[in-house]
């Protein structure tokens, strides 16, 4: 026994090394970390529990039958963050590149198959060189056995990517399926065709950095969400998103004590939206001065800004924020805001999340690039996933809901549970301008008579009277109660019960 | 006394005035720009008028508008306040013949002291203190070269007309002296189409010192002693305080004396300043009288207990002096701070936009804040970038430069650039603290600009227990998260990291009642704070020290933390992540796109920069309008620009380039 102990430590020794001295040093000369102090930075002190220390593979081809190093490139287990239970997965970039083997993609299946039986979060750390080439189609299957489990487990635990490292070829695909993506500036790339093949392909010449960089897929593609600066500040800042999140689909999202009052008034919300319907304004700000303790962590800041989303607490709750952003393409919704926005308001659906939507839209952004690039289908996305939303939906129009954008941001028409109103809200088919032109056309000569009918037409629709008298707008609210009002409304909304008619699955507009 | 007066200005000042008048129970009227429409002044005031466009020349600064406002509200007199129309003598004229009261100088006393030349022969004439050399508007190079050479270098160019250090030149030397009149003259000509200039003793290292008078319509005048205004950047004043470190009574008295003379010689009677220029061996020599309110007059209220805007407007009304000089007594001491919207590590460029954010540190002891804006408020670029006036006194220099620190340290501004830890700085330097200082103090003590980076041992004792107690409340309510694991009682650490510009200070942290106990480099001292997460001021003690500091949460353990002076970004980490930090890369800053382009098709409004301009980070480049919205392009960084690629006007693709930068 005694013996067996010791063999133990001295294997847990050896495990804990992984790839050996020089290969550690190797990794921290490139400004990494190692799996195991990732595991450290992000999992509260002393809480990770490790699986499969031991666990070798079992290829004995092209000389690996001697080169075995325990734990296989992959560290699993599980541990807590502000004591609640996470699952994870670290790829060991010192043992074979961290390449995926069989028996890495076993490990890793494990946990996700352990983490959907009790319901906790799923966070990998990749950190890989791709697949194990020595393995041949084994590996393969590997990825494919972890894909299967991320489209099993969507929508029944959060799964979080952060990218620590390369993920190319097949790889990116598992991140690619799961909830949130988080890079780390110029350490981590992301591509299915690395620059090699590119240039032979297509001929251009690209950096891995600009192919698939932190900076790349947090601007350009909006594949990552977020991007931080080095590896302490992705992981702690992986903590306080997980923070915001239930542990499952079976949970209602987590709660901590605020000392920010429900009824907090502010003031300078009453000057917010600018006199002039054509001057932009910060929709951060309210989001910023309505959330508990101005803390609202912002989900793809840097990417279709014409549309902010992000979470916030709300008397300690979680609360998901949709917002049109008047500062950038004057809050148009188009197909990157669409698609943005859809998958985020699918996410908080998914996980009970209640969706706070703040509405200044003027419409869809017109085009060729737009209508070619399938606006339609794509601004249907949006559509579908607020119409389909069971959450407690909370909506205010702080100024512009025109046309059928006014419609798809989660309109009472899509069972939207209170819809307040700004006195500044204008609800029409199109500003009141363009709309004369329409119906008035045949008074076009008549400067006079356009001005007399646009006058007609901004009193009837340039307010939320209108929608109010029929319904469509619950009341209209002071901007400076808007914190006390939407609390007010989702703790009405805390036991909102919905279901949406059985299916297998509905067919969103992909 | 009236019964409604008429205010011709904005602002702080417009305030100001409402605020004695509401006390007096006068009725006030304030006329505003398009601008200024619904500002705080106009909200405050009985009556309000628009009088035209943003810009001064279109309102407050047209005459005919003002006057019309006076006379279709039933206002009795007009205060002009200062700047716009307060110097203005055909303004108290056109006034005057509107039947109206001027609440201020009369005309005459206005255009005697507007001139510099002829205000300087009339105070030599009543016995004020003239810089050795003046001998009025020279004829002739020749005439400027004989006067330096009897006087000795160095001499101060200046213009007739002067004023904001336009038309000043010091000269060192007879080549200066040719080239400075030349330039001199040629600036006050093309500033204030005078080109008549003059030369005096330039006295070096010298001080900015004023005497407060008061005069009555019945020939009473007396001095509310001086204000020292030293502290200037550019010929801004930053700081002013009463009484001045250097002054004695004795000097007060003569200065007094002599300031009361000049005041009496043109039959002053309203609130006026004279100026001195004063050596270090306390010379003051005459520089020149204002003949309207000053900014910096509340420093002299709160150590005189005056309210000299109720002491004008009483006459104004042809009311005695109620004092005489003998019951002047000076209480304290008082300093005021001017909050401008200038970003000091922008090269203290102004800063236009909204106040997202601004609290005024209102309800501390010997605290007043004059200002004229509010949170939301819109800072534009039609006016002096000055926000609000922080005014602290003290039983003497130091409680009052206490006072003003922490009313600093409380002072919420955000959403535009501002001076506020810049201000706090400067009253923390040694130099400001000693009362050794000279006009030349903020070009001498922050010669290479200020960026806030730093920061002295003193205010580490500050920052690192306040990181550390605002970390441990902060992950104390983190682990009050619902949903935990049961059995697994999880409590954050006690030992923290408190991390700046990557140097380590290990510390302990026992959370007490009402703060924490701090174990640090081998001591022990506690924090006391009510400090609550998302709370932005920490109010507190640290080691039975009352502190003020802000603090803002970046996450992840990471906090913005300014307190007297600096403004430090740090993260509170455990003692394993410090080390792992430390293998971290430094980074350095990243090479954004050196383009900027069209974030969408539309047309381009303006393009406000040029080729060879150089911009600061956020500076405004081109606006394009799309959808009807105008869309502000800025600077990712600063940089120069190298070309212009599209023109005013130009119908923009999207990612058509608009400038590039070198």
């Amino acid at each position: 026994m005694q013996d067996i102990v010791k063999m133990l430590e001295e294997k847990r020794e050896h495990a804990r090394m992984g790839g050996g001295q020089h290969r550690i040093d190797a990794q921290h000369a490139k400004g990494k970390l190692t799996a195991r102090e990732r595991l450290e930075v992000m999992l509260d002190e002393g809480s990770f529990e490790e699986y499969d220390m031991f666990v070798e593979h079992r290829s004995i081809d092209f000389g690996m039958a001697d080169q075995r190093i325990p734990g296989d490139g992959v560290i699993t287990g599980h541990g807590t963050i502000n004591g609640r239970l996470v699952f994870v997965y670290s790829q060991d970039f010192t043992v074979f590149g961290g390449s995926l083997s069989e028996a890495h993609a076993e490990k890793i299946c494990k946990i996700m198959d352990q983490a959907m039986k009790v319901g906790a979060p799923v966070i990998g750390l990749n950190d890989s060189g791709g697949a194990r080439i020595q393995e041949g189609v084994a590996s393969l299957g590997g990825y494919a056995e972890v894909f299967q489990r991320n489209v099993l487990a969507s929508g029944v635990i959060p799964q979080l990517s952060v990218i620590m490292g390369p993920c190319a070829g097949g790889a990116v695909y598992s991140p690619a399926m799961t909830d949130f993506i988080f890079m780390v500036k110029d350490t981590s790339y992301m591509f299915v065709t690395g620059p090699d093949v590119v240039r032979t392909v297509t001929h251009e010449n690209v950096t891995q950095e600009e192919l698939g960089g932190a900076r790349t897929h947090s601007t350009r593609s909006g594949v990552a969400d977020m991007a931080f600066e080095n590896d302490i500040d992705a992981l702690l800042q992986v903590r306080r998103f997980v923070d915001f999140l239930p542990t499952s689909n079976r949970e209602k999202p987590p709660s901590r004590p605020t000392a920010d009052p429900v009824d907090r008034p502010e003031f300078s919300l009453d000057s917010l939206v600018p006199e002039n319907p054509n001057k932009p304004y910060d929709i951060k700000e309210l989001i910023h001065k309505v959330v508990d303790e101005g803390d609202f962590f912002e989900v793809q800041p840097e990417y279709a800004g014409n549309i902010v989303i992000g979470f916030g607490r709300m008397n300690g709750s979680t609360v998901g924020f949709v917002a049109n952003q008047p500062t950038v393409l004057a809050g148009c919704l188009d197909i990157d805001s669409s698609r943005k926005g859809a998958r985020f308001v699918r996410f908080c659906d998914a996980f009970n999340i209640p969706i706070v939507t703040f509405v200044d839209v003027p419409g869809f952004l017109p085009g060729t690039a737009q209508e070619f690039g399938g606006i339609i289908k794509h601004g249907a996305k949006l559509l579908y996933a607020y119409a389909e939303a069971t959450v407690p939906k909370v909506t205010v129009i702080t100024r512009k809901a025109y046309g059928g954008a006014y419609d798809v941001m989660a309109s009472k028409h899509l069972r939207g549970d209170v819809n307040y109103a700004w006195p500044q809200a204008e609800i029409a088919v199109m500003g009141a301008k363009g709309a004369v032109e329409i119906i008035f056309r045949g008074d076009l000569g008549n400067p006079e008579k356009i001005e007399a009918r646009t006058q007609e037409y901004a009193e009837k629709f340039a307010n939320p009277f209108v929608a109010s008298s029929r319904g469509y707008i619950d009341d209209v609210i002071r901007p400076h109660n808007t914190r006390r009002r939407l609390i007010k409304a989702l703790g009405m909304l805390r036991n909102k019960q919905l279901q949406n008619p059985w299916k297998k699955h509905g067919n969103i507009p992909l | 006394m009236f019964s409604k007066i008429l205010i011709a200005n904005r602002g702080e000042i417009a305030v100001r005035i409402i605020k004695t008048a509401r006390r007096m129970g006068v009725q006030t009227v304030v006329v505003y720009s398009e601008a200024d429409k619904g500002s705080k002044a106009v909200e405050m005031a009985d009556e309000a008028i628009a009088i035209g466009g943003p810009t001064a020349t279109e309102s407050y600064l047209v005459q005919e508008r003002i006057l019309q406002a006076a006379k279709d509200t039933g206002a009795e007199a007009i205060h002009p306040g200062f700047g716009f129309l307060s110097e203005n003598a055909s303004f108290a004229e056109a006034v005057a013949e509107a039947g109206l009261v001027f609440i201020g100088p009369t005309p005459h006393a206005i255009r005697a002291m507007g001139d510099k030349i002829e205000s300087k022969r009339l105070a030599e004439k009543a016995g004020v203190s003239i810089a050795p050399g003046f001998d009025g508007a020279l004829t002739s190079d020749e005439d400027a070269l004989k006067v330096a050479n009897e006087i000795g270098y160095p001499v101060m160019i200046k213009a007739s007309a002067g004023g904001g250090g336009k038309g000043m030149r010091i000269a060192w030397d007879d080549a200066g002296l040719k080239e400075g009149l030349a330039s001199a003259a040629s600036e006050a000509r093309s500033s204030f189409g005078d080109d008549r200039v003059f030369i005096e003793k330039y006295i070096h290292r010298g001080r900015h010192i004023e005497i407060q008078v008061l005069g009555d319509s019945h020939g009473n005048v007396i001095h509310l002693g001086e204000r020292e205004c030293s502290v200037q950047r550019r010929h801004q004043k930053v700081l002013e305080e009463a009484p001045s470190p250097l002054v004695d009574p004795e000097m007060r008295a003569r200065m007094g004396e002599q300031a009361v003379g000049l005041a009496k010689a043109v039959g002053y009677q309203s609130a006026g300043t004279v100026e001195f220029i004063v050596s270090q061996d306390k010379e003051f020599y005459f520089l020149e009288m204002n003949t309207r309110l000053q900014v910096e007059h509340p420093v002299t209220e709160e150590i005189t207990g005056f309210d000299l805007v109720e002491e004008m407007l009483r006459v104004a009304a042809g009311e005695k002096l109620r004092w005489r000089q003998e019951d002047i007594a000076i209480n304290g001491w008082a300093i005021e701070a001017r909050l401008y919207a200038e970003d000091p590590s922008r090269n203290f460029l102004p800063s236009i936009g909204r106040l997202r954010r601004y609290v005024e540190p209102l309800g501390m002891e010997g605290v007043r804040v004059d200002s004229g804006v509010r949170e939301g408020d819109e800072i534009s670029m039609f006016y002096d970038p000055m926000i609000a006036k922080l005014i602290a006194h003290g039983r003497d220099r130091t409680e009052a430069i206490t006072r003003l620190q922490r009313a600093l340290d409380a002072f919420v501004v955000d959403g535009i650039g501002n001076n506020l830890v810049f201000l706090n700085a400067a009253v923390a330097n040694d130099t400001f603290r000693s009362g050794t200082f000279s006009t030349a103090f903020i070009e001498e003590e922050f010669a290479d600009g200020y960026f806030g980076h730093e920061r002295t041992e003193a205010v580490l004792q500050n920052l690192v227990p306040i990181a550390a107690m605002v970390h441990t409340v902060g992950a104390l309510r983190d682990s009050c998260l619902s949903g935990q694991v049961p059995g697994q009682s999880w409590r954050p650490s006690r030992d923290w990291v408190v991390r700046i510009d990557r140097k380590d200070y290990p510390v302990s942290a026992t959370p007490i009642d009402n703060g924490c106990r701090i174990d640090w480099a081998g001591a022990s001292l506690r924090v006391n704070s009510e400090w609550a997460p998302g709370d932005r001021v920490f109010n507190g003690y640290v080691d039975g020290r009352p502190v003020t500091a802000q603090v803002v949460g970046t996450g992840g353990g990471g906090y913005r933390i300014s307190h007297a002076g600096a403004a430090v970004a740090l993260q509170v980490l455990t003692p394993r992540m410090a080390e792992l930090a430390d293998l971290m890369p430094i980074k350095e800053p990243p090479d954004l796109s050196k383009l900027v382009m069209s974030p969408m098709p539309g047309l381009l409004l303006r393009v406000v920069v040029k080729a060879g301009d150089e911009v600061q980070e956020g500076q405004e480049i081109a606006v394009v309008e799309a959808m009807k919205m105008e869309n502000i392009l800025r600077a990712e960084r600063r940089g120069v620009v190298k070309s212009v690629n599209a023109a005013q006007g130009d119908s923009l693709t999207a990612d058509q380039i608009i400038v590039e930068f070198e």
